[in-house]
């Protein structure tokens, strides 16, 4: 057809009716946007699916600063630096660990077989969800440092810093959400995402800097905590939110994110396609 | 742009094969169905037509056999056969947390309906189905019925020319049924090409030009409903013996009288016989009574999906051993 602009996007007649070989690049975004919308009606009717993003963040900034806040740094207000980036990075995984055990949870209803058996693209049904759960990242990250603010967080970086630090938590939220996509459209169950994704998150989050200084740590753990991309990301945003830098760090985490969803989308698609 | 040559086959599959496991849900089935023609798979749970259909709609990846509709390759041209077919599910596929409105709208959305087309295509559906008023209802509050005409709606929204319904009455209570029936009767009114796949002979003789009887995963008869039942008689003859020891006089009588073959069912003393008029049962009776043969009760029944499985496989439609289909397919 003389409209075809994208070289992957052919067209049959079949019958009297024109039929396309694969979906174009703007089918594919127009489907992706249209489960997002779905997603968030979804998420507008299940008010419940919020408790992880609006009560954690408020609960777990207040309980870790004021245990840990005198053991660690002193005192509740040297802690502040550390513990808000820290908890940043703990409430945007467990937001992502919930992105995996939902899309399990729904791709088990019916629904899901007729998105299957519509002239999709492949990787609509992932992406769409995935779209609408930026906003789940975002009221974390804001209600974090919120919290932060009200018990006397004051960010070195000043508002700049601190956009630049929410940003990033955001972005690595969206990117980590994929590695449990994945575990989504592998596990037989939504319990199963949940065990397998509680044991990835726990060592990811605890094994890393989020709550002590790596420094303090065995040797052998700290190389650990050192690689792992939580750390990475959490660097970055203490470096943006505390010092207002932009460093080395950020461009690592920023290329931490990417790695992870360069192996990890291209993983859950296939790993989609196949459940049919 | 390319054109694939018109064919009088919508769907033409040969030696269609899937296995679970060790489990071979299809074992070689062909099926050709007409342009035009309401075509229809008769089956017990697990006989594998869920699972033909799947694969004829790319839900399940073939695992031997050819199939194409309308001359496309379902193994090669997955993207497009999804344009050619509309999917009515066994059970309905329709978004819980979504209004009736809102399911059209995305699914219209999905297919690349512009979004003022999509609402018009969602209200002119939810018209046509009955279901206006239940426009802005999430779909937890419908009822069964409901949600399989909303299904059905929703298989429409792209006009597809070739229809799947599975089992689309199963479970639905016998007034929601018949509505459904009628919603049907309309669609082939319209000249669809449906393939339709039930567990009930009364169902398919309903509605389907043509049938196919599929068991344990084999096409083990086709035909029209009339050939079907009349290889079955049109109803059968029911005896029980009083005394067990006389089954076999009694076998001799009616196959003496109806010219037909009893076969024996597994409560002792049991017999059933087709009936190609239901009067020559009386016939039946009086030879008996004549031989000095007595019978503990005689029921003539119009021939049921059992029945005719008795008649074609030998075996009754639900001495079934296997896993149903559905949780064999997940």
């Amino acid at each position: 057809m003389s409209t075809t602009l994208l070289p992957d996007h052919e067209t049959t007649e079949v019958l009297d009716r024109t039929v396309v070989t694969r979906p174009s690049l703007r089918d594919t975004l127009d489907q992706s946007l249209a489960m997002a919308w779905r997603a968030l009606k979804k998420m507008r009717r299940n008010p419940e699916q919020w408790f992880d993003v609006t009560l954690q963040p408020l609960l777990f900034t207040a309980m870790f600063a004021y245990i840990f806040g005198g053991a660690i740094s002193g005192s509740v207000e040297d802690y502040l630096p550390i513990v808000i980036t820290g908890i940043l990075a703990q409430t945007a995984l467990t937001a992502c660990m919930a992105t995996g055990i939902q899309l399990r949870e729904d791709m088990d209803k019916g629904v899901f077989d007729r998105f299957k058996s519509l002239p999709i693209a492949r990787i609509a049904p992932l992406v769409g969800p995935a779209l609408a759960d930026l906003i789940r990242y975002a009221t974390a990250a804001t209600l974090t440092i919120l919290t932060g603010l009200l018990m006397g967080y004051r960010p070195g970086g000043g508002v700049p810093g601190v956009v630049a630090g929410w940003l990033l938590t955001v972005v690595a939220g969206w990117s980590l959400a994929w590695i449990f996509t994945y575990f989504g459209t592998r596990a037989r169950s939504a319990q199963a995402v949940q065990g397998i994704s509680m044991m990835v998150m726990f060592p990811l989050t605890f094994l890393s800097n989020a709550f002590v200084p790596a420094e303090t740590l065995p040797g052998w753990l700290e190389a650990f905590v050192k690689v792992n991309p939580v750390s990475l990301v959490i660097s970055a945003v203490r470096d943006l939110m505390n010092d207002g830098a932009l460093t080395a760090n950020v461009g690592w985490a920023l290329l931490g994110c990417g790695i992870v969803v360069a192996i990890f989308l291209p993983l859950s698609v296939r790993s989609y396609s196949r459940k049919m | 742009m390319t054109h694939v040559p018109d064919t009088d086959l919508a769907v033409a599959a040969s030696g269609l094969v899937k296995t679970f496991a060790d489990f071979r849900a299809v074992d070689g089935i062909d099926l050709e169905v007409r342009r035009g023609e309401v075509f229809g798979v008769l089956g017990p749970n697990g006989a594998g037509k869920t699972t033909t259909l799947k694969m004829l709609a790319t839900l399940l990846p073939l695992d031997g056999g050819e199939a194409s509709i309308f001359g496309v390759d379902v193994r090669r041209n997955p993207h497009m056969i999804r344009q050619l077919v509309g999917v009515t599910g066994q059970y309905a596929s329709v978004d819980e947390n979504l209004t009736g409105y809102e399911n059209l709208w995305l699914f219209g959305r999905l297919q690349g309906l512009r979004s003022a087309k999509a609402k018009s295509t969602a209200d002119d559906l939810l018209e046509r189905f009955g279901l206006t008023e239940a426009r802005d209802k999430q779909i937890s509050a419908f009822s069964g019925g409901m949600r399989r005409r909303l299904d059905l709606a929703a298989s429409l929204i792209s006009q597809p020319p070739l229809i799947f319904l599975d089992e689309p009455t199963t479970g639905l209570d016998p007034r929601t049924r018949g509505q459904m029936w009628e919603t049907i009767r309309d669609l082939i009114r319209e000249g669809s090409t449906v393939l339709l796949t039930t567990q009930y002979l009364d169902e398919a003789d309903q509605l389907a030009d043509r049938i196919a009887v599929i068991d344990r995963g084999i096409k083990v008869a086709e035909g029209t409903p009339d050939e079907l039942k009349s290889s079955v008689g049109s109803s059968t003859l029911q005896l029980r013996m009083s005394d067990p020891a006389e089954t076999a006089g009694a076998e001799d009588v009616v196959r003496r009288v109806l010219g037909e073959e009893p076969v024996l069912t597994p409560e002792a003393g049991g017999l059933n016989a087709a009936l190609t008029d239901a009067n020559r049962a009386a016939d039946v009776l009086i030879a008996l009574r004549q031989a000095g043969l007595s019978i503990a009760s005689a029921t003539v029944q119009k021939p049921t999906l059992d029945e005719v499985f008795m008649a074609i496989t030998g075996h009754g439609a639900e001495d079934e051993t296997h896993q149903p289909e559905m949780e064999v397919a997940r």
